[in-house]
């Protein structure tokens, strides 16, 4: 597999993981407010991973539903902090805040690739982004005195600096405001995957191949 | 806060109330309104109003009959139909082809 | 009944409409309130049969639409919940009235999934249902309810389209893709056929006679069988019933609904009734700092 395909399948399993972990949230976030905007963010997220996955399937010669469902837990190159279960409000904004700032980053610096394809889709996830920015920002300054939304940045940190490549980790750790510590790196499934994975595919290995 | 949603559908409308969210600013009310009012592309532009910003009004005094300031205050009918007979009557009994004459429904 | 409320009666069944300022008799306010928290209560909870299924989608277009319907259930929820807390009854008694079991919500919101053909059966014929009442509050005598029924209706449009498309996705499937579809419709049947409520007379239903609602049960599951029974039956799929039939005055006969079963149901003893409040109780209570916080503007 290419590198570039490494690199978008990468992206898109952070889009769609984080999209999938997100829209647990749906019908219980704090207010029903809330609710259907979260919601809208996890359908973004999911749409950028299908973009992403139909700009890999082109080079790879198959289709984004099976790239996104079909792969073995091991074949997955999200990072950990998408993968784990953090279902309650605290852990989520403080995801939902450091994802954003970490892949902020390097979309960012995909925007000015000398891949024609890849630049523009990250222009055009980066203008959709803007909203997910707000909406983190937002809660973040509304928790900022929380101590259980600053022990839950603490908490994710190392594995939101896992996010991005080594070359932006300072980048990232000024942009937050935190001293830059080990990353929890993205070699690897964090042992929440593999339920994940059940859940996720549960439909889809029941009748493999099947239209649905 | 309650906040009151104004929506308009398409650019040159009317903005017309939709409904209301409850949040504690408007960026909030922003955020959350946007989505409830416009995932679909349904809204091209939002109004944010706090309810208690919302001034209304419901009663008027209506004591003397003022029917000059309504439609209902005049009736054309019977005098228009009394013109036309009067014009009628006094018509010559030709008028040639390029009268000038101004037309009946005029 | 008061000579007041005797010409506030004979206004809305006029057509005459109210706003949330206007003079409410007792009676009339007390209904409307309780049939408004009702609807979405059921809002809220029918969520919780279907947001599993977003986490199992087999295809990214599924896991998009599904998300997006149930995001319009929400939606609902707060469009409804918003027209009663005007009507004086805050939000978090609501919801406390829900978990505690004291206000209820639709049957079909009681009963559990298994497959993804409930998935489909759910957004074809439970929304199809929903729709039809949902229809008759377009001209409710209280305008602020009837209002918010148009958005409603419009994102419901969406779900039907939803439903058929998964149904047929199915049908045109695999032979067991089409047993699961005919399995979930064996279940589905009988609270489908229960929802509209038992045959109370139109004439004698309060819902009707405050004009809060344009049509009697009767008439809605007659409007619900006409429409979507053609639609069953042409895909070769069965109804579980051997007496359901058109006649030849055009009305449908139907082996008679489990009223008993109906009534057990939204009172809190349906198959997931009580573990779904739990469920709802669970993060109620688990957010509570978060509106604390962010509510006290």
């Amino acid at each position: 597999m290419s590198e570039r395909a490494q690199q978008i399948l990468s992206i898109a399993d952070d889009e769609l993981i984080v999209g999938w972990r997100d829209s647990e949230w749906t019908g219980i976030a704090p207010t029903l407010e809330e609710d259907v905007a979260f919601s809208s963010i996890a359908q973004n997220e999911i749409g950028h991973a299908r973009a992403l996955y139909e700009l890999a399937a082109k080079e790879l010669g198959t289709d984004a539903d099976a790239l996104a469902f079909d792969r073995e837990p091991a074949e997955y190159r999200s990072a950990q902090l998408v993968e784990l279960h953090l279902l309650d409000w605290a852990h989520t904004i403080a995801r939902r805040y450091l994802y954003e700032e970490a892949d902020r980053l390097r979309i960012e610096a995909l925007t000015t690739s000398s891949d024609a394809e890849l630049a523009g889709l990250a222009q055009k996830i980066d203008r959709e982004e803007v909203y997910h920015r707000l909406h983190a920002e937002l809660w973040a300054a509304r928790l900022r005195e929380e101590p259980r939304f600053c022990e839950a940045v603490e908490e994710l940190w190392p594995y939101a600096l896992g996010v991005v490549e080594p070359e932006l980790r300072g980048e990232l750790a000024k942009r937050v405001g935190l001293a830059e510590v080990a990353a929890n790196e993205r070699n690897g499934r964090s042992p929440e995957f593999a339920e994940l994975w059940e859940t996720m595919t549960e439909v889809r290995r029941s009748a493999p191949g099947a239209q649905w | 806060m309650i906040f009151e949603v104004f929506r308009q559908e398409k650019k040159g409308q009317a903005f017309q109330h939709a409904g209301s969210v409850v949040a504690p600013d408007a960026a909030f009310a922003d955020a959350w309104a946007r989505e409830q009012y416009g995932r679909r592309g349904e809204s091209t532009a939002l109004w944010l109003v706090p309810r208690n910003s919302i001034h209304q009004v419901t009663e008027w005094a209506d004591e003397f009959d003022l029917k000059y300031r309504r439609v209902d205050g005049y009736s054309i009918k019977t005098r228009l139909a009394e013109a036309r007979q009067r014009a009628s009557a006094n018509r010559p009994a030709t008028s040639g082809v390029g009268s000038t004459e101004p037309h009946e429904n005029q | 009944m008061d000579s007041r409320t005797q010409e506030f009666l004979a206004f809305v069944q006029a057509g005459g409409q109210v706003e949330a300022g206007d003079w409410l008799p007792d009676e009339y306010r007390a209904k409307l309130v309780k049939f408004i928290e009702m609807h979405a209560n059921s809002e809220l909870m029918g969520v919780l049969p279907e947001r599993e299924w977003i986490l199992k989608a087999p295809t990214l277009q599924r896991k998009l639409a599904l998300t997006a319907k149930v995001q319009d259930e929400v939606g609902h929820a707060q469009l409804i919940y918003r027209v009663a807390e005007d009507l004086g009854k805050p939000r978090a008694d609501m919801l406390a009235d829900l978990v505690s079991g004291k206000a209820k919500f639709h049957n079909v919101f009681h009963y559990p999934t298994y497959t993804w053909g409930d998935v489909g059966v759910i957004a074809w014929l439970v929304d199809a249902a929903a729709i039809i009442s949902q229809k008759a509050l377009l001209k409710c005598s209280y305008a602020p309810y009837a209002r918010i029924m148009k958005k409603i209706c419009w994102e419901e449009s969406f779900h039907i389209l939803h439903g058929r498309d998964v149904i047929l996705a199915m049908m045109t499937g695999t032979d067991a893709q089409r047993e699961l579809v005919q399995e979930a419709l064996n279940r589905w049947w009988a609270p489908l056929m229960q929802f509209h409520g038992n045959p109370i007379a139109r004439d004698e239903d309060p819902m009707y006679i405050w004009r809060i609602k344009s049509q009697g049960n009767e008439e809605a599951r007659q409007q619900f069988l006409d429409g979507y029974v053609p639609q069953i039956w042409e895909l070769g799929l069965t109804v579980p019933d051997p007496q359901l039939a058109k006649n030849d005055d055009g009305v449908w006969v139907y082996g008679e609904p489990d009223w008993d079963e109906l009534m057990s149901v939204v009172t809190g003893h349906g198959p997931r009734s009580q573990d779904r409040l739990a469920f709802r109780k669970h993060f109620i209570e688990q957010e509570k700092w978060v509106r604390d916080l962010v509510l006290a503007a």
